[in-house]
């Protein structure tokens, strides 16, 4: 006893490391109960114990094993290694300030030191409760899109006549309210232009301009219903919403990242998405296909492997395949499939909670965890060949029949069907040549033997092309797999199981584990957690699903109101947190969220509510009235909607709209992907993205979309970073699509073929053949003076190429109508919707 | 950057039919108010504009301009080398720098003899020692220095300083890269993220090619029928901006036409090398097969200087030295020695080095301790980036790893340190240089970043050194 006080009286002087270490557990404690416990319960416990009122950090203090685990700055205390133990650095106010508001006397602090030298010997036994959360979660419930959206009646207005649907009330009853009045309707030809590129992402040709102005002048209500109708039933449809959908789940074929590895499979996944708005898949069984596709019940081996498809959406997001450490490639792709699925379903950055709890929203990093453990329970299928510093290959989806098995991806997988196919596309382009040239010989003048000239020159190009592709896909085919079809996607792993919590999200620093569940935002108890075995998923999937999920129908909603009036009624449309923007008009927004809960979660009733309403069918040009004067200075951007939007089009659109009043466009939906005919390998290393084919006649939303090399013309004109859930597009105007609008070989060639059609059209006078090149390219009449101002051009420059370039007359004719035709091409018209 | 809604809220009083008419015409001239124009930095300072020459692969400091005595005596030594007292991983061994380092100029700067023509300027070079940044891995490392953040996609350094201060020439992009990755973060080195697209760097990725910038050429008419062309197309679009005068977009339309029509003769014209002297072309190493590609590049960038290109940045690629170390590194020096060396030669010789800031960096440096014979690994903890010219002291080392390379562990500078000094010498301020983007004020350096002032030339400084 004597000596043992002896030996503390020493410790508390001036102790030596060597009397430390030969000391007993006694003289150990003595010192944890003098010198340590009273400093950690006066100094900090008020903010890291379990009896706190709020744990700040994540981190307790009050167990062993809490202070050894630590917080989100990592570990407390590590015994031995003083210099580990971020204690010390916070006592010290080295990067951390601990106690905030004091620096503790330099003796307490060498006390931690040897404490920590010696083994930071703690009697304090008990499990610590590990991540007490920093949020609290009953108050963060009450911000407005964690509550559930509640039918709202439809608001009372002055102006009875003006609305057309339930949707107009909410948007005039603000405007009646600011002593506003809306823009009066767009003029036909605007509208009809509208339409047609909001639904299918097309400009109306000539004919179908003319019948809607006609039918509109009888009865424009029933006009826009029957147009409106009639496009959601075509297959641009589709094609059309289903790259705004590919925006969101950050769709492309290759891996990006350092080894940009190929995936040759990933495009069945794009006309599976293609393909669910067209057949009018309801948005909830579309969000149960695309996680749990492979958990659901089939009907069909078809349906079986359409649902496969679909959950291709949690496999086609970036991998960096040099990754060394295989847990921390495990945890990046777990990462960034909660990254996907919270922020497209449900608007929130779960993915903000990987290191610590979410600065913003409540998100605890438990919850994370909880929602990783059903993702680290889930095998990722995303195929690329083992090679070239490719540390993480993958497998695919094999479905042969009614087998449904795994493979591993050698270095090409086409199939025979591919070389079938191209050969058969060869024959084809053989008996076209020599049709073509059977025209070039019968040509009677300069104008058609120019045109049958190009037409050979385009065959030659495509047989050339399609030999080189029959050449790689043969040899690819020797070593690839048979007839099965190849998909990515997901499936079960062998031992579902929850997964620890990572202190500061290091991959291979493990806290407690967390059971696999939910979020509390969504949910009716605080952390919800899984009530079956398996990874998960599936339960997931309907957690999100729900109807009574606030945010799942709130944000499909919104993403579909922004594309259609400019902006979202939560302008940021990926985040729905505190950090995001709060909802202009929050009881449209719950209006149109319940109805479309209430129409079965169908995308396209939604689209026809919408584009069948007042608010619809506004003027984006407004000319100068008083009335106006008074929206432009009390909203001048327009966040009331009292007029619509004026908005450019996007990069696909320019393009599939050039090449349709070119006459070039070709609506054959394309199968599979140029990328397939690159085969598997890594970009830039064992393939060449300059042997893509993306010089095509296709529409836009079949062209390859490689990471790090988007095709030109899409890239210039705004199109999101592929890596990451982008919702909602950049507008930029800069002078490089100038250039390309001036200068590229495509806009020539087609600002070419497009005067061919113009002058193609027989028995006109050239002021009639202007009209028609701005009624097909701008879907609307010139003013007199635009065709004077037209004709004048062509007469100066004709008489510029004949004199000073030496052109002889066709040359001449042709050159003079490209300028026009390039000029409106690249007119600001064009590219904008009115 | 203009707010309409200010403007139309500070001119809001007695709205009528004429207000309207005057709001439409303001609203068009803010349209065709140049987002690229000059403009004045936060306070007064030397340099003008920046020639970044990124060394892709994370050079060796240790080889180069990391002098460490040390490791000669130590070398071969494995961990727990008590002499070491540091953290070598298990399996590793320290291994000495195969080059001779010697003193250079008054200042006696160690430059290893990989740079034999560098050299020549060591009093004018500002070697940052203490360099440090928070990933050793290629894409995350590469992307953090060009836009301060791995995680998130932000505005390039290039976008932040022509985003502040606008540029000289018109008729040029602001911002210009010539042979960047196309891998490795790609275009989001030298994107501009959420600033307008306007700031981003416009790449260059053939320098021999005819059309150099995608699109400058029209292979099909002449200039005179393209202007008549042009005329046209612009007609069209100033009655678009005239009939929807809310929409400055539209304005943007027509500038875009006619900044990209300038850009079609000045650029190929700034790239012809043509008039450049035999003695000139020589001194960047051009003629010489090992450094003629880079030697173009340099005398390009000093020609982007001298026609007023606000950032301009040069990559050489192919410096992660795994394994060859001893003959791959050497060529690269080799390859970019005397370029960079004719680089600032000319510059000074123009008088251009007083207001232009050379920075040399690569995303990490190289482990002083090997896993294999001839190779060293990725090191983010300590490695050396250098500046040069306008307000910079010259034949200085700023900061120091320990004694065997292996971190940063004085006066350290962090990748954010880096830009806030860079920023500074440009005469921006980095916590001030701010754009407001999904409801938040953005910086160049988030919430990090310190100025080190102590590599700041006084003015007397500058002009001592100048006179």
């Amino acid at each position: 006893m004597f000596r043992t006080v002896l030996l503390i009286a020493t410790c508390s002087l001036h102790l030596s490391l060597c009397s430390w270490v030969h000391s007993d557990d006694s003289v150990r404690a003595a010192f944890f109960e003098t010198k340590i416990r009273p400093v950690l319960v006066a100094e900090c416990y008020e903010c890291h114990s379990s009896s706190s009122k709020s744990v700040k950090g994540g981190l307790l203090i009050d167990t062993r094993e809490g202070i050894r685990r630590g917080g989100e700055s990592g570990h407390g205390v590590v015994p031995g290694e003083p210099a580990d133990s971020l204690i010390l650095d916070a006592m010290r106010h080295d990067g951390l300030d601990m106690p905030p508001e004091k620096k503790l006397a330099a003796n307490v602090v060498e006390d931690f030191r040897k404490w920590i030298l010696a083994g930071a010997y703690d009697p304090r036994d008990g499990k610590s409760e590990l991540v007490r959360d920093t949020v609290d979660l009953q108050q963060a419930r009450e911000f407005w899109s964690f509550k559930v959206a509640k039918s709202v009646p439809i608001p009372a207005v002055n102006q009875h006549q003006w609305g057309k649907t339930a949707i107009d009330p909410f948007i005039l009853s603000r405007l009646e309210a600011k002593g506003l009045r809306p823009a009066d309707d767009a003029d036909p030809q605007a509208l009809v232009r509208r339409i047609f590129f909001d639904i299918v992402g097309l400009p109306p040709s000539v004919q179908q301009v003319q019948s809607f102005v006609t039918a509109s002048r009888l009865n424009a209500d029933a006009a826009i219903d029957e147009l409106v109708s009639q496009l959601l039933e075509t297959p641009q449809f589709g094609e059309r919403w289903g790259r705004h959908w590919l925006d969101v789940v950050r769709y492309a074929e290759s891996t990006g990242m350092e080894r940009n590895g190929t995936f040759t499979s990933a495009w069945r996944y794009r006309d599976y998405v293609i393909d669910a708005f067209n057949r009018g898949l309801p948005y909830d069984q579309f969000i149960r296909e695309q996680i749990a596709g492979d958990l659901l019940d089939a009907s069909s081996s078809d349906e079986r492997t359409r649902m496969l498809t679909a959950t291709g959406m949690l496999a086609i997001g970036p991998k960096s395949l040099n990754e060394t450490n295989k847990e921390k490639f495990l945890m990046d792709v777990v990462d960034e499939q909660i990254d996907v699925v919270s922020r497209a379903f449900l608007g929130v950055t779960a993915s903000c909670a990987r290191c610590h709890d979410h600065k913003f929203d409540p998100i605890p990093q438990s919850e994370y965890y909880a929602l990783a453990g059903i993702f680290a329970s889930t095998r990722t299928h995303y195929g690329t060949a083992k090679a070239n510093g490719n540390r993480n290959p993958g497998q695919l989806i094999s479905i042969d029949g009614g087998d449904v098995s795994l493979v591993a991806v050698s270095g090409g997988s086409n199939g025979k069907n591919e070389v079938k196919r191209i050969r058969n596309q060869l024959k084809k382009l053989v008996r076209k040549l020599a049709a073509n040239k059977k025209q070039l010989a019968a040509a009677k003048n300069s104008k058609a033997r120019e045109q049958a000239q190009a037409q050979v020159r385009d065959t030659e190009d495509s047989l050339k092309r399609f030999r080189n592709r029959l050449r790689q896909v043969e040899q690819n085919a020797e070593t690839g797999s048979s007839d099965a079809t190849l998909l990515m996607g997901v499936g079960e792993s062998n031992k579902p199981a929850n997964t620890r919590l990572r202190i500061r999200g290091e991959p291979n620093d493990y806290g407690v584990v967390v059971p696999r569940g939910f979020l509390t935002i969504g949910s009716e108890t605080e952390h919800p957690v899984l009530q079956h075995g398996g990874s998960g998923r599936r339960e997931l999937a309907d957690w999100i699903a729900r109807a009574e999920n606030p945010l799942t129908a709130r944000v499909a909603v919104n993403r579909v109101w922004q594309h259609l009036l400019g902006r979202g009624i939560v302008a940021t449309v990926d985040n729905f947190g505190a950090n995001g923007v709060r909802p202009s008009h929050p009881l449209l927004l719950d209006h149109l969220a319940t109805e479309f809960v209430a129409s079965g979660w169908s995308i396209k009733q939604l689209i026809r509510q919408i584009m069948v309403s007042r608010v619809y069918r506004l003027a984006a040009k407004v000319q100068g009235t008083p009335q106006l004067a008074v929206c432009v200075a009390a909203d001048p951007d327009n966040e009331l909607f009292w007029r619509m939007n004026q908005r450019r089009l996007e990069g696909e659109a320019i393009r599939d709209a050039m090449l349709s009043v070119s006459g070039e466009l070709d609506l054959q939906p394309r199968k599979a992907s140029p990328v397939v005919g690159l085969g598997e390998g890594l970009i830039g290393q064992t393939v060449k993205v300059d042997r893509l084919q993306t010089d095509d006649r296709m529409r836009s939303v079949y062209l390859p979309i490689l990471r790090g090399a988007v095709p030109e013309m899409l890239s210039l004109f705004d199109f999101p970073e592929p890596s990451i859930v982008g919702g909602k597009r950049n507008v930029t105007t800069v002078p490089t699509q100038a250039l390309f609008m001036m200068n590229s070989p495509v806009v020539l060639k087609l600002s070419q073929r497009f005067a061919a059609r113009l002058l193609a059209s027989g028995g006109m006078d050239p002021a009639a053949r202007v009209a028609l090149g701005y009624r097909i390219a701008l879907a609307r009449d010139p003013t007199p003076d635009e065709v004077k101002r037209v004709v004048t051009f062509m007469v100066d420059a004709r008489e510029t190429l004949r004199q000073v370039e030496k052109l002889d007359r066709e040359e001449t004719q042709l050159a003079v109508w490209a300028g026009f035709c390039q000029s409106l091409l690249g007119s600001s018209e064009f590219r904008y919707l009115n | 950057m203009f707010s309409r809604r200010n403007a139309l809220v500070s001119s809001g009083c007695g709205f009528g039919y004429l207000a309207f008419s005057a709001l439409a015409t303001e609203a068009a001239e803010r349209g065709q108010q140049n987002p690229l124009v000059q403009r004045k930095p936060h306070f007064p300072a030397a340099a003008k504009r920046v020639i970044f020459l990124c060394m892709r692969g994370g050079p060796s400091h240790v080889d180069t301009f990391d002098y460490k005595p040390q490791l000669d005596k130590f070398d071969g030594k494995g961990p727990g080398t008590a002499a070491t007292g540091l953290n070598v991983q298990k399996g590793r061994k320290l291994k000495k720098s195969p080059w001779k380092f010697q003193q250079h100029g008054e200042s006696g700067l160690p430059i290893s003899s990989l740079y034999p023509h560098l050299s020549r300027h060591a009093d004018d070079l500002c070697l940052l020692n203490g360099s440090y940044t928070d990933i050793p891995n290629h894409p995350q490392a590469l992307v953090q220095l060009h836009t301060g953040s791995f995680q998130f996609v932000r505005p390039s350094v290039g976008a932040w300083v022509l985003y502040g201060l606008g540029t000289d020439n018109q008729d040029l992009p602001g911002f210009i890269t010539i042979k960047p990755p196309a891998r490795l973060g790609g275009a989001q080195n030298y994107g501009s993220g959420f600033l307008p697209a306007v700031y981003q760097g416009t790449p260059i990725s053939d320098i021999r090619s005819s059309s150099p910038i995608a699109n400058v050429r029209n292979p099909n008419v002449s200039k005179l029928m393209q202007r008549k062309q042009l005329d046209l197309l612009q007609a069209m679009n100033r009655d678009s901006a005239e009939r929807n005068p809310l929409n400055s977009e539209l304005e943007g339309v027509i500038e875009s036409y006619e900044l990209g029509y300038r850009m079609q003769s000045a650029v190929p014209e700034v790239l012809d090398l043509a008039s450049e002297s035999a003695k000139t072309l020589s001194s960047y190493g051009i003629g010489n097969a090992k450094s003629d590609e880079f030697g173009r590049q340099c005398l390009m960038a000093r020609r982007f200087a001298e026609a007023g290109v606000r950032f301009i940045e040069l990559t050489h690629e192919g410096w992660d030295q795994h394994n060859n170390l001893s003959a791959k590194l050497s060529s690269n020096c080799e390859a970019t020695d005397l370029p960079i060396a004719g680089l600032i030669g000319d510059l000074k010789q123009r008088d251009m080095l007083k207001d232009t800031l050379v920075i040399w960096s690569g995303e990490f440096g190289r482990t002083p301790a090997v896993r294999r014979s001839d190779g060293r690994d990725h090191n983010a903890t300590g490695y050396t980036v250098w500046m040069c010219g306008a307000g910079v002291k010259g034949g200085i080392r700023y900061g120091a790893t320990d004694d065997f390379g292996i971190a940063a562990v004085e006066d350290r500078m962090h990748v954010h340190d880096l830009h806030a000094t860079t920023l500074h010498l440009l005469g921006l301020d980095h916590t001030k240089l701010t754009y407001r983007y999904a409801g938040r004020d953005f910086r160049l350096t988030d919430v990090y970043g310190r100025v080190a002032s102590e590599i700041i030339a006084s003015t007397n400084d500058r002009a001592k050194h100048n006179g």
